[in-house]
């Protein structure tokens, strides 16, 4: 690992002033993604801000819902019974992620501004327009090994089919984002220039030209909390992960889904309102907006369910070895709609 | 709070001669690791910045019940500190990512992954390795759960799947094989003990003893 230095701090404040003060600064939090990518050298900070004694842990209930500290641990938030009881979904994608040890060490903040686990991205001997700059000493500014998108005609069995770019066909890896998409959170964050509300659609970005930029912080900007709004979909919620091994493996396809029901006066099942995001599948946590107001009204039924699928896959794109999740990603949302709405 | 927002500040030594020397043979180090980044480094003048990403920084730490006051550089991960520096050595490094679970200890009573824990961010915290599991010349019940149940075949993964056990339990996360399973993912066994080890788990969960 390369030398850099090392600073404490204890309010954010102090942590958003000491990164604004030099570049090649970085925020240490659980450190789960950032101290492996510094092994392998893809990341090479010049200062690490430790934020881990930042009080920044607790979740609570608020007038608009629910406020999870951007600290807070991922098993402290899959465990918490707020959670657990009105935000079902939340729970369920943070389990399916990662391992039990991760999830504690892993933050929520962190966790949103986990890197792509694109192998291209990793190796700095292949090419990879997403690493950009080397951010370390008199190297400065120079790419961290050959510009290109060695997926796209590489190895692409993990890679994104909505979005993507010529520059980049990476996807986000994390599983409590897709549930942050679907359950409409708010990212608050502070920085040099004051505090501002992220909603959680607009915080992660396509690849574009600008592969290397995977979300729209703006530098010295700290995530301090994530807020979720109210909703109805405790009792119809289901995150399906679709993945190479039955756990701690990264999501192939994943669909989060909250609904809430009514119930007409026969057995049918009446969706009156639905979120649906997907993992696995794009360079930012998938909303599946079309599908969504499709729904709004409709029966539970199958048909309406593979109708919504079909729209949910408009403009879908593979690239060789992933031409696979064109036909699973649909399945898996008829699936985890099945599931959700109790009609499986 | 001023020491908050200066926190270099209270890591500076008061020994100047010491800051002095540290300064000069970081500097050669550097020259004989990177001579291209340090030449240019001090070119820039920015051999005070080297100096200060080389200087061992100072960490209090309780480890198996012993406060330890130690000096180390801040690229030192939590598990080369055990196992390089306090030869703690039952403490395992296995892929070094974060991917097999060898290393696992516990950091305030939370099983991690000491490849991915930078020592400093444990100061003030209380770690226990596979070493301080057993108390009294009595081995810990998972320890002796493991044996009976041959929980292992190489024993590389073992510590790391024993201090990953023992939290899995005290978590709650151990009401049927099922659940044990999913909750010990994070451990592989190269050897494939996988059915003895959730036996042994069971069989301490059910046993009732406190773990």
């Amino acid at each position: 690992m390369n030398p850099f230095q090392f600073t404490r701090v204890t309010t954010p404040q102090a942590a958003i002033s000491a990164s604004t003060k030099e570049s090649g600064t970085y925020f240490l939090a659980g450190g789960t993604n950032l101290i492996d990518l510094m092994k392998r050298e893809v990341i090479l900070p010049e200062r690490l801000i430790d934020i881990n004694k930042l009080p920044l842990t607790t979740i609570e209930k608020n007038v608009t819902g629910l406020r999870i500290g951007a600290m807070a641990k991922n098993s402290a938030v899959a465990d918490h019974e707020l959670v657990k009881t009105h935000f079902p979904l939340l729970s369920m994608a943070l389990n399916a992620g990662a391992s039990a040890q991760l999830r504690n060490m892993a933050t929520v903040g962190g966790n949103l501004m986990q890197r792509t686990r694109c192998s291209y991205f990793y190796d700095h001997s292949m090419p990879c327009n997403k690493r950009g700059p080397v951010q370390a000493g008199p190297d400065k500014g120079k790419p961290n090994g050959p510009a290109g998108c060695g997926a796209i005609g590489g190895f692409n069995r993990m890679h994104a089919i909505f979005g993507a770019s010529s520059k980049c066909i990476a996807v986000h890896p994390s599983d409590m984002c897709i549930a942050l998409a679907a359950l409409d959170a708010t990212v608050n964050v502070s920085g040099p220039k004051g505090d501002r509300r992220i909603p959680f659609s607009e915080f992660h970005r396509l690849p574009g030209e600008l592969p290397q930029k995977d979300n729209t912080l703006l530098p010295g900007e700290l995530i301090m909390s994530v807020d979720l709004p109210t909703n109805r979909f405790a009792d119809h919620s289901h995150y399906l992960k679709i993945r190479d091994r039955a756990s701690y493996a990264f999501a192939l396809v994943s669909v989060g889904v909250g609904l809430e029901m009514k119930r007409s006066d026969g057995s049918v099942h009446t969706i009156q309102d639905v979120r649906l995001a997907m993992g696995g599948v794009a360079h930012k946590p998938w909303r599946l907006f079309e599908a969504e107001q499709f729904l709004k009204g409709k029966e539970a039924t199958e048909a309406n369910f593979k109708q919504a699928a079909t729209l949910a896959m408009k403009g879908a794109k593979s690239y060789g070895e992933n031409d696979f999740k064109l036909t699973l990603a649909p399945n898996s949302i008829i699936d985890a709609l099945k599931t959700a709405t109790k009609t499986a | 709070m001023a020491q908050n927002e200066h926190p270099g500040d209270a890591l500076e030594t008061p020994d100047a001669s010491r800051r002095n020397f540290l300064k000069q043979s970081s500097a050669l180090a550097a020259l004989a690791l990177a001579p291209p980044v340090a030449v240019k480094a001090i070119d820039t003048g920015w051999d005070q910045k080297i100096a200060t990403a080389f200087d061992p920084l100072p960490l209090q730490v309780t480890i198996n019940g012993t406060m330890q006051n130690l000096s180390i550089e801040p690229r030192v991960t939590l598990l080369d500190l055990l196992r390089e520096q306090l030869h703690l050595t039952g403490t395992k490094k296995g892929c070094d990512h974060g991917q097999c679970g060898a290393c696992t200890v516990h950091v305030d009573g939370q099983r991690v992954n000491a490849c991915l824990t930078l020592a400093m961010t444990t100061e003030g915290s209380t770690v226990t390795t596979i070493e301080g599991l057993a108390q009294d010349n009595q081995l810990h019940p998972m320890q002796e759960a493991f044996i009976k149940h041959d929980g292992f075949q190489c024993g590389y993964c073992t510590p790391g799947q024993i201090m990953s056990a023992v939290a899995c339990i005290r978590e709650g996360h151990a009401s049927s094989p099922e659940e044990v399973r999913e909750y010990m993912s994070g451990n592989l066994c190269r050897c494939g003990a996988y059915a003895n080890i959730v036996e042994a788990i069971m069989d301490v969960k059910q046993g009732g003893k406190k773990v």
